[in-house]
């Protein structure tokens, strides 16, 4: 009954969003034939704001519409939690060609933990259908192109961010308890996981967590991990390194070195504020995070001042990034082309996000022009120029190990082990609970004997 | 005459048989809104638990016929019975008390002698939390409850504890959270089914008993809770099914997971798992059916313990 009811309500939905635009009544056509409306689907307002603030021609008309000439650009925003986002483009992408004109999806964006899914499927246009080759991209970062490789080798999206990512740290909280605050110097306290454990008992002495949370740390041990979370035979196997992540962080927790909340929650970006006392010596992440989430902008937060510090950390990892795709049957392709184009390889305008919203662009031209000068210096991180080791990060990053399942896995096994960590459930209970969650969510994997598995692969790993 | 009596009747009949018609026309809308959201929704329900029928990726995967399969992965996994049981312990954490200061308040409201003043005041007062969705009830109260939140700064500050205590992370504390919240927002309207029962009940009963010397109580437990038993029945029966439904307060409250260690997850939560990533219909067809058959038996132990069983008095 509540599934019944919950198909109506969609299909409802999705009848109110067919309802056409009536807004376009002009018939000048930009490019020549095509679509008056360009439907992009996203699930925040990061692009949209890039599109806004460096897309030449663009003009903002309201929170969710633009136009670009008299194409009436619509952005539909649906929230990842909960999978929403992915369930909402499986019930358009595969019909898509056939949708009304003004109802074509003609671009949408995807993260790398479920890209995969997306690019080997016929829902994803090539770009080399759209007229790009492989010239034009030959400036980006070979694992933003592997990411949204299809497995015949057909690229299928287009990134802006070479999203390499590291350990952002509190200056203020360096210098007081390490004696420094030099990035260099920094990372020699963090520079593998046992350094950085003992470092986190020294600021637990001084009344600092070393991380807000457990979650913090999680990316770096599973972007260094040696196999899929899901193997070809669909059958879930628990990483080593993964296992250590769960190792390390319950020995953290247990000494109050660090919490367990959740990525994103209040308690989470505590730390982002300057405190009277106790604190949060670091977080980890890409640029992208000082600059979109850490409040930067708001009086009494510790980047407002230029309080933090960038250094590389135990293991370097990525995190996030976006990729533009561009719908099969959208009906805008020289539009949808100029977009990708002018967002991921025109130098000027990737410069100028750089510079402008703190990420990390995916061009090496530019990435080592602002790591020459001061022009890649960012008043948050107190005047400290990061892209000499960002660059270097994003070349070493490897995205062989990820598979179509990683976002479901990634935030099944947090959950799970939350448990762990909190004393409410044995090491087992906790990765018992994981496997019968995540075939719940995907019912073709199997998950059985995962931490047995684990163990031995970390013994093997240890003879 | 006798012969125009007939007549008459046989008239009268038949304009009988045609307003009966016009009341079948005024079923119609019930009827297909009934067939279309409720029956058809049913049947399929129950034929997609015989089959292997979800979504991988992109693609879908059936529906393939495999009998009882997905009832022998449910049983077998063992899940499910925590999970009733956990819905079951929510429910009757929040039922006791709820059904206590209804009773309460229904007395209290409907006792002449008592004259309560300011009574629409506090029957509107009482209703009010239901007003409130539930999942918003649900967000303040995990923003309230959370390690950071105001509770916890007011219970530090004024020297009752010294850390934060973790309301939800602790399977207990959650769990009352969770009642209390379905107790703000059901016990207004329990009271105000009761109270509409109690004012049904003849008063000169009441004055009957004063008259030969009862106490409150005794009326109370001799004249108005016999007298009270159909409705009674009716708000058990009502609370005990929405209360297997539970999913939007401890769905919201844990964030989906049900945690720690699930021992808040109900059995909507467990349905809705099997549905938002996979769309697997066979699974959650049989979950359904599960709760179907569970409803359908509780509720008929409800009406035997009652004594509807029995002959009417």
């Amino acid at each position: 009954m509540k599934k019944a009811m919950s198909l109506i309500l969609a299909s409802a939905m999705v009848a109110g969003m067919a309802v056409p635009a009536f807004a376009e009544e002009t018939t000048e056509a930009a490019g020549a034939d095509e679509g008056k409306v360009l439907n992009i689907q996203c699930w925040n307002d990061e692009f949209k704001s890039r599109i806004t603030d460096h897309y030449p021609g663009y003009e903002e008309v309201d929170a969710t519409t633009g136009k670009i000439g008299d194409v009436t650009v619509k952005w539909t925003i649906t929230p990842t939690d909960d999978n929403a986002y992915q369930n909402n483009l499986d019930a358009i992408l595969p019909d898509n060609a056939n949708a009304a004109a003004d109802d074509k999806v003609d671009l949408f964006l995807v993260e790398a933990d479920y890209a995969l899914k997306y690019v080997n499927s016929d829902v994803t246009m090539p770009v080399s259908d759209l007229g790009i080759t492989d010239d034009d991209v030959a400036d980006q970062y070979d694992y933003t192109k592997d990411i949204v490789t299809d497995s015949d080798g057909v690229l299928k999206g287009l990134s802006w961010q070479a999203c390499s990512a590291g350990l952002i740290y509190n200056r203020a909280i360096a210098k007081e308890v390490l004696g420094t605050e030099d990035p260099d110097e920094v990372q020699e306290y963090v520079k593998d996981w046992d350094t950085f454990n003992d470092t986190a008992a020294k600021l637990k002495d001084a009344g600092y967590k070393i991380t807000s949370t457990v979650n913090d740390t999680y990316r770096v041990y599973s972007n260094n991990v040696t196999e899929k979370w899901v193997n070809d035979d669909n059958q879930v196997q628990l990483d080593s390194n993964i296992l250590k992540w769960v190792n390390d962080s319950k020995a953290l927790v247990d000494a109050g070195e660090t919490g367990t909340a959740d990525l994103w929650s209040d308690e989470w970006s505590q730390g982002f504020y300057k405190q009277d006392q106790g604190g949060v010596f670091c977080y980890f992440g890409p640029a992208w995070l000082i600059n979109f989430s850490m409040h930067s902008d708001e009086e009494g937060s510790v980047g407002y001042d230029g309080g933090w510090g960038f250094c590389v950390g135990p293991q370097s990892f990525y995190w996030g990034g976006t990729w533009i795709c561009a719908a099969t049957g959208t009906d805008n392709p020289t539009l949808v082309k100029d977009i990708m184009l002018t967002m991921t390889t025109d130098q000027d305008v990737l410069k100028e996000i750089a510079q402008k919203d703190s990420d990390c662009v995916n061009s090496k031209t530019v990435l080592a022009e602002l790591a020459s000068d001061d022009s890649g210096n960012l008043a948050v991180l107190g005047g400290q120029n990061p892209y000499a080791v960002l660059a270097e990060g994003a070349e070493n990053v490897d995205m062989s190990n990820i598979s179509d399942y990683d976002q479901g896995c990634n935030e099944d096994f947090q959950s799970a082990m939350k448990n762990y960590f909190e004393g409410n459930a044995t090491l087992e209970e906790a990765v018992d609970q994981f496997s019968s969650a995540i075939v719940e969510k995907y019912p073709e994997l199997t998950a059985d004997g995962l931490l047995a598995g684990a163990e031995a692969e970390t013994e093997t790993a240890a003879e | 005459m006798k012969k125009s009596a007939t007549a008459a009747a046989g008239k009268f009949n038949h304009r009988a048989v045609r307003y009966n018609r016009w009341g079948y026309f005024f079923l119609i809308p019930f009827a297909v809104v009934f067939v279309i959201f409720q029956l058809i929704p049913l049947i399929t329900t129950i034929y997609h638990s015989f089959y292997e029928y979800y979504r991988s990726g992109l693609k879908w995967i059936g529906p393939n016929f495999i009998g009882l399969e997905n009832y022998k992965t449910l049983f077998s996994s063992g899940g499910v019975w925590q999970y009733f049981g956990n819905t079951m312990i929510l429910w009757i954490m929040n039922f006791i008390p709820q059904i206590f200061f209804s009773l309460l308040f229904a007395a209290w409201f409907s006792d002449t002698r008592l004259n309560l003043k300011g009574q629409r005041f506090f029957k509107t007062v009482i209703y009010l939390p239901n007003l409130i969705m539930a999942s918003a009830f649900a967000m303040l109260f995990f923003v309230l409850f959370s390690n950071i939140g105001p509770i916890n700064s007011i219970l530090q500050s004024i020297g009752i504890l010294k850390q934060p205590y973790d309301f939800l992370n602790h399977k207990w504390s959650v769990r009352i959270l969770i009642s209390f919240m379905n107790f703000l927002m059901w016990f207004g309207n329990t009271t105000i089914l009761l109270l509409a029962g109690m004012l049904g009940i003849d008063t000169q009963l009441f004055e009957a008993a004063e008259v030969d010397g009862a106490t409150s109580s005794q009326v109370f437990w001799k004249i108005t809770l016999p007298l009270l038993r159909p409705i009674l029945l009716y708000v058990v029966i009502t609370s005990l099914i929405g209360g297997l439904q539970l999913f939007d307060v401890p769905q919201v409250l844990t964030n989906g997971t049900g945690d720690p260690m699930r021992t808040s997850m109900t059995m909507i939560m467990y349905l809705n798992r099997n549905l938002t990533t996979s769309r697997n219909y066979g699974m959650s067809g049989a979950i359904s059916v599960f709760l179907f058959v569970i409803t359908g038996a509780l509720s008929l132990i409800v009406f035997k313990v009652a004594g509807y069983g029995e002959k009417v008095k």
